[in-house]
């Protein structure tokens, strides 16, 4: 038995078809989702935690990866650098959770953790690298 | 009813002078009407934190025992320009270090000469008889060299596009990270609090026009390049899209990292994020018209960047409240917006700017030219000398 916790990003196409569903029934899986972001005719994501034999696990990955579904390892957690950020929000456009926002009082850059989904598209937007990942 | 330059700045010695940012002066003038707002505030701060590539300093090192002209010049791997005098140079922001690529260049070095860091200094020449030496390699800091100023060709657009990508792929722009089809839209300025959107025919910002840079008093010392004011503007003057531009100058040894800083897009270069305040004098009425004007009224176009050519496709006009707002739309579809100057940080700004005028220790300038209004914007073609 092994755990794996990994983002799927669903293009537009497929984000509509229960592809998950398969996980379960193809695979034997256990899986919990942690945080997901879908919208029909939107790029789609994911975190999810797969449990559940080792082989069932890659072979359930090797089928994603099939379906169009992009698999990534989901970092630790991701650290705004308080000390480096100009709170120009240059990173807030691409956080598809909306995590990152920009506050409409004090115009400064917020960072709610719980909507995160560990998909790291932020990582190489911060023109001042104030953006890490803790794996 | 109007005020001279010298009415206000005896207000500001005498410590009467009424100033309020870009911001405040919106609510105010709705409150209070035009012709009470003209008579009452004197100044106005606008402010504006955005990455400016066209930015770069002037350095002199002083001479070395036996002297160099140099003729190739390297700060921490960063090339500099010297084809000026034996040991002027040219620090261009976005230059790329010979070693580091896109992770250091020359917006770097000016932030670590104003932080006060080392700075190897490495140069060769070809050796002349007044000059012998023919390379040097020492390191310097800000303090211990000559003359070092900012010289900013290009700075503070007076307004400018919004970037989307309607491509299958994701592109990386000096907009920023661009997702496909229409992922993002990214904007720059700080809209509403941006100098020249607030005297958009500049009556009152001019050649010799002094300012906040980077937290020291800088100057408007031309009008900046690509300065293109003929474009279209809304009924109330403010251009729709690119338009006006300043050049700025100041002392880089006065500068401060909290209103300067280097940066990188990621997979398109360096750039170098500049922070600009310019007092607007309250002269009359017709003044309080322009600078009331809010993200409303201020509006930009929609440009596609995955088009890799000049003229790029529009998908029509957007106004900065929406832009704000964090979602437009683009044909139909919901896109998420983000800004690519810091608001937060040009508020400070006017703020900063503000409290010294009011505590007396920034006073206005009449400026010494004006600001061109019929320069247009000129295309580069591949031509023989006989088609010029």
């Amino acid at each position: 038995m092994i755990k794996k916790k990994l983002v799927l990003s669903f293009p537009e196409k497929i984000v509509t078809k229960p592809i998950t569903y398969k996980l379960v029934k193809e695979y034997n899986l256990e899986f919990n989702i942690l945080r997901a972001e879908i919208t029909p005719n939107m790029e789609g994501k994911m975190l999810i935690e797969l449990k559940g034999d080792k082989s069932q696990v890659d072979e359930a990955v090797k089928y994603l990866t099939q379906a169009g579904v992009t698999v990534q390892e989901a970092a630790k957690d991701i650290i705004i650098d308080k000390n480096l950020c100009i709170d120009c929000g240059a990173c807030t456009s691409i956080c598809i959770t909306q995590a990152l926002t920009l506050d409409k009082k004090t115009h400064k850059l917020k960072f709610d953790k719980e909507k995160c989904i560990l998909c790291e598209l932020c990582l190489d937007c911060c023109p001042v690298s104030a953006i890490k990942v803790n794996i | 009813m109007s005020k001279t330059i010298e009415e206000i700045n005896e207000k500001i010695k005498s410590g009467k002078v009424v100033v309020l940012n870009a911001e405040e002066i919106i609510d105010y003038a709705a409150e209070h009407g035009v012709k009470k707002t003209a008579k009452e505030v004197d100044v106005v701060t606008t402010a504006t934190f955005g990455p400016m590539c066209s930015s770069g300093a002037f350095l002199n090192f002083g001479h070395s025992d036996p002297p160099i002209r140099m003729t190739k010049v390297w700060l921490n791997d960063v090339p500099a320009y010297t084809g000026v005098a034996a040991v002027d140079v040219y620090i261009g922001a976005s230059e790329l270090s010979e070693t580091e690529g896109m992770k250091y260049g020359g917006a770097h070095v000016i932030e670590d000469l104003i932080s006060r860091k080392p700075i190897k200094l490495r140069a060769t020449s070809y050796g002349t008889d007044c000059y012998p030496r023919k390379e040097i390699e020492t390191y310097i800091t800000i303090d211990t060299i000559n003359q070092a100023y900012l010289f900013n060709p290009r700075n503070a657009y007076q307004n400018y596009n919004v970037a989307t990508n309607s491509s299958n792929r994701t592109i990386y722009t000096y907009m920023g990270k661009l997702l496909p089809h229409f992922g993002n839209a990214n904007f720059s300025t700080s809209g509403q609090l941006s100098p020249l959107i607030n005297d958009p025919y500049y009556r009152t910002i001019g050649i010799g026009t002094r300012i906040f840079l980077a937290s020291t008093e800088g100057y408007v010392s031309w009008y900046g390049t690509q300065h293109n004011p003929t474009v279209e503007r809304t009924a109330k003057g403010v251009p729709i899209g690119a338009a006006g531009t300043l050049a700025v100058i100041g002392n880089l040894k006065e500068m401060s990292t909290d209103y300067l800083r280097a940066c990188t897009f990621h997979r398109y270069g360096v750039s170098i994020f500049i922070g600009i305040g310019i007092p607007i004098p309250v002269i009359d009425e017709e003044m309080v018209e322009f600078l009331r004007v809010k993200n409303e009224d201020i509006y930009t176009e929609i440009i596609d960047y995955s088009v890799q050519r000049r003229n790029k496709p529009s998908y029509g006009k957007v106004n900065y409240a929406e832009l704000r707002s964090g979602k437009i739309k683009i044909n139909g579809k919901s896109v998420q917006t983000a800004p690519m100057s810091s608001y937060y940080k040009a508020l400070e700004i006017s703020n900063v700017l503000k409290n010294r005028i009011k505590g007396g220790k920034f006073s206005l300038t009449k400026f010494a030219a004006p600001i061109p209004l019929d320069e247009k914007l000129r295309n580069l073609d591949i031509l023989s000398k006989e088609e010029l």
